[in-house]
């Protein structure tokens, strides 16, 4: 019988991309693709590692022209310091040019209400979905992984969204091939998700072998939190630490980069991105798992939160 | 780089989808690939564990990995397509998880199209029934290029060979009939871990490698040098700043084959050649680029190209035609009907065309054709003539997946209707056997 294969060592093949490379090529591919089809594409950027990937990733689709994107971020009231100076810092290093829509601003303008649990990562839909429709956005790229979360693994890497930036993950497009389905009605966006195929390792791999700089609280550094339902919060004038709840200075870092009410650190000793990426590889819990209070409020919270317009 | 890190940076990547029926232990296989490789971390088995105790469930479903969707869950069966990673010290892996349901073709047929090997999962009790037969001819049509036919449950049939070796028998002979170069054929148990991730211990009679060992040792890319050289151009990047008043190149993904510097190209459709003068290879300045890197070429001469043109080596570039003949598969709700007016998006080119014919539609269960059809319904594969307004510069999907496959898509929406692949395949002829046995000896590799 020989139903058995014989197969050669897919390694001794000269032609064979290393994985990164291959998700780099695509990743570009992405890009161009946008930058092709569409009149007035965005990149959400954060200052997290996602979106500083992402925007590597276009500075090197589009060399030696510069990135044909705006960037836009929502700044939900909470961010970290560090990473909106390195935001800043970013934006005006490569002369690009940055839309702000302010969680803030919408609060203090009565046209959203603070959350009793003082978490503000679900309230920045609605600046993010209004800013679209003002800018009249019709490519919005986000940084999102399908490896993230189990609602995100069903998410296309083109992703229509009707004219209140709703996902209905029942009614998506079959997306074939490399064949991007991008065209929408006047008044629709698609979200693009360049790095969909991408893990967290990929991520923190790339950065290392591209030399990306990134801020610094992603590396292990002393800092002043206090723990809440099981995370390490960093205090301050955001709304920690509360009655009962005592800061203590430790040795952390952070995984993610998001809202600090919400968003945890976690214990370690990785200041280097190699010990960082030891660190990821050995880690037994994911990113979102590990430090996101979001997520943990349903099993379906990510698949609510995308369907009213958040990515 | 520590040797951890330098390690993970050069191992390769495989696409790969799974297949199965819903009872045929999908969930578990790939449960176990997950779980058995330690790519299911704790939170993960947590919730999954949480969620099972909170249904009623003794044991942790495994579904619930895979099943991102409140109605997928509430369902307890796959409704779309859900992309799963895991990673060994060897290579990276993107799997496909796609549901059984004959209703979700159209998603099986997602997850095949960018799939460079399909497990087709098999119930060892009941051996190869329709739904295999289904299977089977959706990756034969996308020309997956390698096939894995998972015998599983063999603990059920305590682990006899006669019976593996009688169902492998089987799906080799009719998956040959279909075209499939190569198929693996493993026997498992996916509950026990037979054969998954471990070599088993309970049959001796079997030297072939375990599911993982199989996937982790599969080559992934193909020789080059059969290949036709192919690179759709994306976008024309001119900078037009002091530092590069000049500039000017195409950017793309290599879809096929390697360009070098120094090479005759041809631009299609113009017909207008020139030679390759630099490749810029994101960032480093390379003299030969292989698919699928994303370059951008430059040219001596300074011609006229924009997006949506091709360039091909001028000694093997690819006819133009407005008349596409193809095998299709509908993945929209509504029907595609004779006379339609559509969209056809192949490669960066998105041109008018008007579906003149549907010849005939095929049975996946017994590959039977039905003669003129008029129109085909969700989940339908047919053959379809298509007439487009622009020429194009079209290869045959047997010799490339990238330029030979295209969509028909609904103007007036844009929803995505068709998913196109053009020349023959086994589903043009109404004796499937006959064009088989001219497929075999077609090219199988791109």
């Amino acid at each position: 019988m020989t139903t058995v294969a014989t197969v050669s060592e897919g390694t001794g093949n000269p032609y064979a991309l290393s994985h990164l490379d291959s998700l780099e090529s695509e990743a570009v591919h992405i890009f161009r693709e946008v930058a092709g089809e569409f009149e007035r594409p965005v990149i959400l950027f954060s200052g997290g590692k996602d979106s500083i990937v992402m925007l590597h990733l276009a500075l090197k689709a589009f060399a030696p022209a510069p990135v044909p994107f705006t960037l836009l971020h929502v700044d939900t009231g909470h961010n970290f310091p560090e990473v909106l100076e390195y935001r800043d810092r970013t934006v005006a290093r490569h002369g690009l040019r940055l839309h702000v829509a302010s969680v803030q601003e919408y609060i203090d303008a009565g046209k959203l209400r603070e959350r009793p649990d003082g978490t503000r990562n679900p309230l920045q839909t609605v600046p993010l979905t209004e800013a679209i429709q003002q800018h009249r956005f019709d490519a919005v790229f986000g940084g999102g992984r399908r490896d993230e979360e189990k609602a995100r693994a069903k998410e296309r890497v083109f992703s229509l969204r009707d004219e209140f930036s709703q996902w209905d993950p029942r009614r998506q497009r079959p997306e074939l091939w490399q064949l991007y389905n991008g065209r929408h009605a006047p008044g629709e966006h698609v979200r693009v998700f360049p790095i969909s195929n991408w893990t967290e390792l990929d991520v923190w791999q790339y950065i290392a072998r591209e030399g990306i700089e990134l801020p610094e609280i992603y590396f292990a550094h002393d800092r002043e939190v206090f723990n809440r339902s099981g995370m390490w919060l960093t205090a301050g004038d955001w709304g920690g630490p509360k009655e009962g709840e005592r800061v203590e200075t430790r040795q952390v870092r952070y995984r993610t980069v998001g809202d600090m009410s919400c968003t945890g650190a976690v214990d370690s000793d990785a200041t280097t991105l190699d010990a960082v990426i030891t660190e990821i590889a050995a880690s037994r819990l994911t990113e979102r798992g590990a430090t996101r209070a979001d997520d943990k409020m349903s099993e379906a919270a990510m698949e609510d939160r995308k369907r009213e317009g958040y990515f | 780089m520590t040797v951890i890190s330098e390690q993970l940076s050069t191992t390769t990547l495989l696409r790969f989808a799974t297949a199965g029926s819903v009872d045929d232990g999908k969930s578990t296989l790939v449960g176990r690939l997950l779980h058995d490789s330690k790519s299911v971390l704790t939170d993960q088995l947590e919730a999954v564990e949480h969620a099972s105790r909170s249904r009623g469930q003794e044991a942790p479903d495994l579904a619930l990995l895979t099943d991102g969707l409140r109605a997928e869950r509430e369902q307890g069966i796959t409704i779309d397509v859900a992309y799963r990673y895991f990673a060994t010290p060897r290579r990276r892996f993107i799997l496909a998880d796609t549901p059984g349901h004959v209703q979700y073709t159209r998603n099986m047929v997602t997850g095949a199209s960018t799939a460079e090997l399909a497990v087709v999962l098999v119930d060892a009790r009941n051996g190869v029934v329709e739904q295999t037969r289904r299977h089977a001819a959706v990756a034969a049509l996308l020309r997956v290029p390698h096939a894995v036919l998972a015998v599983n449950k063999m603990d059920l049939v305590d682990y006899a060979e006669p019976v593996f070796a009688a169902i492998a028998e089987e799906f080799t002979a009719y998956a040959a009939s279909l075209g499939v170069p190569e198929i693996t054929a493993i026997p498992i148990s996916a509950l026990a871990g037979d054969n998954v991730v471990e070599p088993s211990a309970h049959m001796d009679w079997y030297g072939g490698p375990t599911v993982l060992e199989h996937l982790e040792t599969v080559p992934v890319s193909h020789d080059l040098t059969a290949c036709h050289a192919r690179f759709p151009v994306q976008y024309v990047i001119r900078p037009q700043t002091a530092e590069h008043p000049d500039y000017r190149g195409y950017a793309g993904q290599i879809a096929a084959g390697a360009f070098r510097v120094g090479e005759a190209v041809t631009v299609l459709p113009s017909g207008r050649t020139s030679t390759v003068t630099a490749i810029d290879a994101l960032g480093d300045s390379v003299d030969i680029a292989w698919a699928p890197q994303s370059v951008t070429i430059r040219l001596a001469d300074d011609i006229d190209i924009s997006r949506g043109d091709l360039i091909a080596p001028t000694d093997d570039a690819p006819a133009v035609t407005q008349d596409v003949e193809a095998t299709v598969c509908h993945v929209a709700d509504e029907p595609l009907t004779v006379g339609q007016r559509v969209l056809l998006k192949h490669t960066t080119r998105t041109v008018k065309a008007i579906v003149k014919d549907i010849p005939s539609r095929l049975t996946l269960d017994d590959l039977s054709q039905h003669p003129a059809p008029g129109r085909l319904v969700a989940n339908d594969i047919g053959r379809v003539v298509v007439r487009t307004a622009e020429p194009l510069a079209l290869d045959a999907y047997a010799d490339s997946r990238r330029t030979g496959s295209f969509l028909l898509i609904d103007p007036a929406d844009g929803t995505t209707l068709t998913a196109g692949m053009a020349g023959a395949s086994f589903a043009a002829a109404a004796d499937p056997q006959a064009t088989a046995t001219a497929a075999e000896d077609a090219e199988w590799d791109f």
